[in-house]
């Protein structure tokens, strides 16, 4: 396997980890783990590809990925508020009570 | 490939599969910070410092410091007895694992990867700064202001309501 | 003389074969640095004691050796003999691992600092952006000490330690991102080399320009935030919430702790100097022949003596003056700075770019100071006195 193709491996992997979490888990910040952790994959994947890939435009993974960790950060911060005051409202944080849209 | 990567894959996805698994919040979150240093390690192997050093001053000094505090916030910190599993999570497993499956597969088989290493473009400090400025000048001013209305937007979501009738 | 410690280093990596070579040449920076810092902060254990003791008008520890020399040895004695006591209902991996989380990221970051010409451990091209990414992982070692504990106090502790720690950051690395932006590099060698000019004798050091002088008084009440001294060091107030978050760490573990502070405020100090301070470089143009590693450490012991003299006179603040001074205080006047080193660095050099600096630095910070203390209302003072 080149280093490439083992970087996107990798990627890969994790994504199907954070994919798997989010989807399976009932705690609200946990399933805002897994998606931290898939956005933290496409990371890595653009990473590799400036790397070991044809760089027509040099720096283009770089500074895609600096703009993806600061819009990271900041969906964190604005879900996790969200977490917080629906937590506030419902007394609990498992998605699966959270129904009064349902029906 | 050199042995380290093969470690710090490990070190990766076993820290990723411990803050998916785990039944304490706590020790997910700290997992998770775990997992945010092994991509930094990462990146640092593949020759991007800035962005390893980002990662780790962004992600494990403040994202993973605010997911431990929303979740003592929550009171995630005290462990129910209930299955931490959501009903229907095999649907959720079983979907992840089609992705990897078809990812892992298109990689795996893809003539159009470059088997060749290249050497390792440059990316010094100078020239990040350079590009932010000239060509990413619209991309820097517009997240500056998201990460404003996001700073200001998650403080009021988060601020206590006033009670009505006080 | 100046370069003894290299030419010793060549030296001895060049009897290994060349095989090991880089290992050995990385073992034995470490070995230094680890070597030297530790020692450092045996006497700085010492000449804080001692020092407190001489303000607060008694002597320090003076029984074990010579004027308590020895004292330092006698504390290490006493926390390898301690019983290691680890509460039942504490989590027992994360209680183990928070020492080891702070002293870890605390030593990395002294690789990235020039000690002396020529003697930094590592050449990072991004080293001032490596030493604020690692001393905030230090803070993901706060919050699992104090939760670990499973006590109240110790959780408590914690969060305000977080809390004051994230809040200080910000001005922290506003503050030296002016540095960074007049020195044109985020390697500390090239800022500490953009500081070796001399204008006659006076030597050109960032602290002796108006953004410098006001970034390097916020870099240090950041560093005094940042590593939970005196006069910021409500989370582990001795006299108040008990020592905080490290309550319930006994023997090694707290002695690795106190370790993992003090060098944390080495490191601290040490990036401060790199950054306003000159580094190495001498402060006169004629003191050159002194070595460069003589002229850091030099400094490096009198920002200790300054950061124990600070502890020595203010008192401690509460935890709403803390945040309320981080965020609209110093926050507002680190962003001026950066406003006015671009000023600086475009105006033409002489006595009109010095004058509208200063103004522009003393300005917002009076009228800040007026604005923030105006709400204060003060009761009339009374005096009790005991009936004789």
């Amino acid at each position: 396997m080149t280093p490439l193709a083992a970087y996107l491996f990798l990627a890969a992997l994790l994504f199907a980890v954070g994919l798997g979490g989010a989807l399976a888990r009932r705690n609200a910040i946990i399933v805002l783990i897994g998606i931290e952790l898939m956005l933290n994959a496409a990371n890595l994947n653009f990473i590799a590809f400036w790397r070991y890939g044809p760089n027509p435009e040099p720096l283009t993974g770089i500074l895609f990925v600096l703009f993806s960790i600061g819009i990271a950060a900041a969906e964190a911060a604005v879900g996790l508020a969200i977490i917080m005051a629906v937590y506030r409202h419902y007394r609990t944080s498992n998605v699966d009570r959270i129904t009064s849209l349902k029906g | 490939m050199s042995p380290w990567f093969y470690i710090n894959a490990l070190l990766i996805v076993g820290s990723a599969v411990a803050a998916m698994s785990l039944r304490n919040l706590v020790h997910c979150a700290l997992s998770l910070a775990v997992t945010f240093a092994g991509l930094a390690l990462a990146y640092l192997q593949l020759q991007a410092q800035f962005v390893g050093f980002a990662q780790v001053l962004v992600y494990v000094g403040a994202v993973a410091i605010l997911i431990v505090f929303a979740i003592l916030l929550t009171r995630g910190s005290e462990t129910s007895p209930e299955c931490i599993l959501s009903p229907g999570w095999l649907w959720g497993v079983g979907i992840a694992a089609l992705t990897f499956v078809v990812s892992g597969g298109a990689i795996l088989s893809s003539k159009l990867l470059p088997a060749i290493q290249g050497e390792v473009p440059s990316a010094t400090v100078r020239q990040i700064g350079d590009q932010l400025m000239t060509k990413y000048v619209l991309p820097l001013e517009v997240v500056g202001l998201l990460l404003t209305a996001s700073l200001i937007g998650a403080v009021i979501i988060a601020m206590r309501q006033k009670e009505e009738g006080q | 003389m100046d370069q003894v410690w290299v030419e010793l280093k060549h030296w001895l990596v060049g009897l290994a074969p060349s095989a090991v070579q880089p290992w050995l040449a990385a073992l034995i920076s470490v070995a230094a640095i680890i070597g030297v810092f530790a020692g450092l902060f045996a006497l700085t254990t010492l000449l804080e004691r001692k020092g407190l003791g001489r303000m607060q008008n008694r002597y320090g520890p003076n029984r074990v050796g010579p004027f308590g020399l020895l004292q330092p040895i006698a504390d290490g004695i006493k926390s390898l003999t301690k019983e290691d006591i680890v509460p039942r209902s504490a989590d027992a991996v994360v209680h183990f691992l928070a020492p080891l989380v702070l002293v870890v990221p605390v030593f990395l970051v002294l690789a990235v600092l020039p000690v002396g010409r020529n003697m930094a451990a590592v050449e990072l091209d991004t080293g001032v952006l490596f030493f604020f990414a690692v001393g905030a992982a230090t803070e993901v070692s706060v919050f699992m000490a104090g939760w670990s504990s499973r006590n109240k106090y110790s959780l408590l502790g914690a969060m305000r330690a977080l809390a004051q720690m994230i809040s200080y950051e910000l001005p922290l690395i506003l503050s030296s991102v002016t540095v960074v932006m007049m020195a044109g590099s985020l390697s500390t060698t090239e800022i500490v080399n953009a500081q070796s000019g001399y204008w006659g004798v006076f030597p050109q050091w960032h602290v002796f320009t108006p953004w410098g002088f006001a970034g390097f008084i916020l870099f240090m009440i950041g560093a005094a935030a940042e590593s939970n001294r005196s006069p910021f060091d409500l989370p582990e107030g001795e006299s108040e919430i008990v020592a905080g978050y490290y309550i319930e760490y006994s023997g090694f573990k707290f002695a690795l702790f106190f370790l993992g502070e003090y060098i944390g405020m080495f490191a601290i100090s040490g990036l401060g100097i790199t950054l306003f301070l000159g580094g190495w470089t001498a402060p006169l143009s004629f003191l050159t022949w002194i070595p460069s590693w003589i002229w850091f450490f030099g400094k490096l012991l009198a920002l200790i003596c300054v950061f124990i003299w600070v502890r020595g006179t203010l008192p401690r603040l509460r935890m709403d003056q803390l945040m309320n001074f981080a965020w609209k205080f110093m926050l507002p006047l680190a962003l001026i700075n950066i406003l006015i080193a671009g000023l600086w660095r475009f105006m033409p050099s002489g006595l009109v770019r010095w004058a509208v600096c200063a103004l522009l630095v003393v300005g917002p910070y009076i009228l800040l100071g007026r604005a923030l203390f105006q709400g204060r209302k003060y009761g009339v003072r009374t005096y009790r006195f005991a009936d004789s």
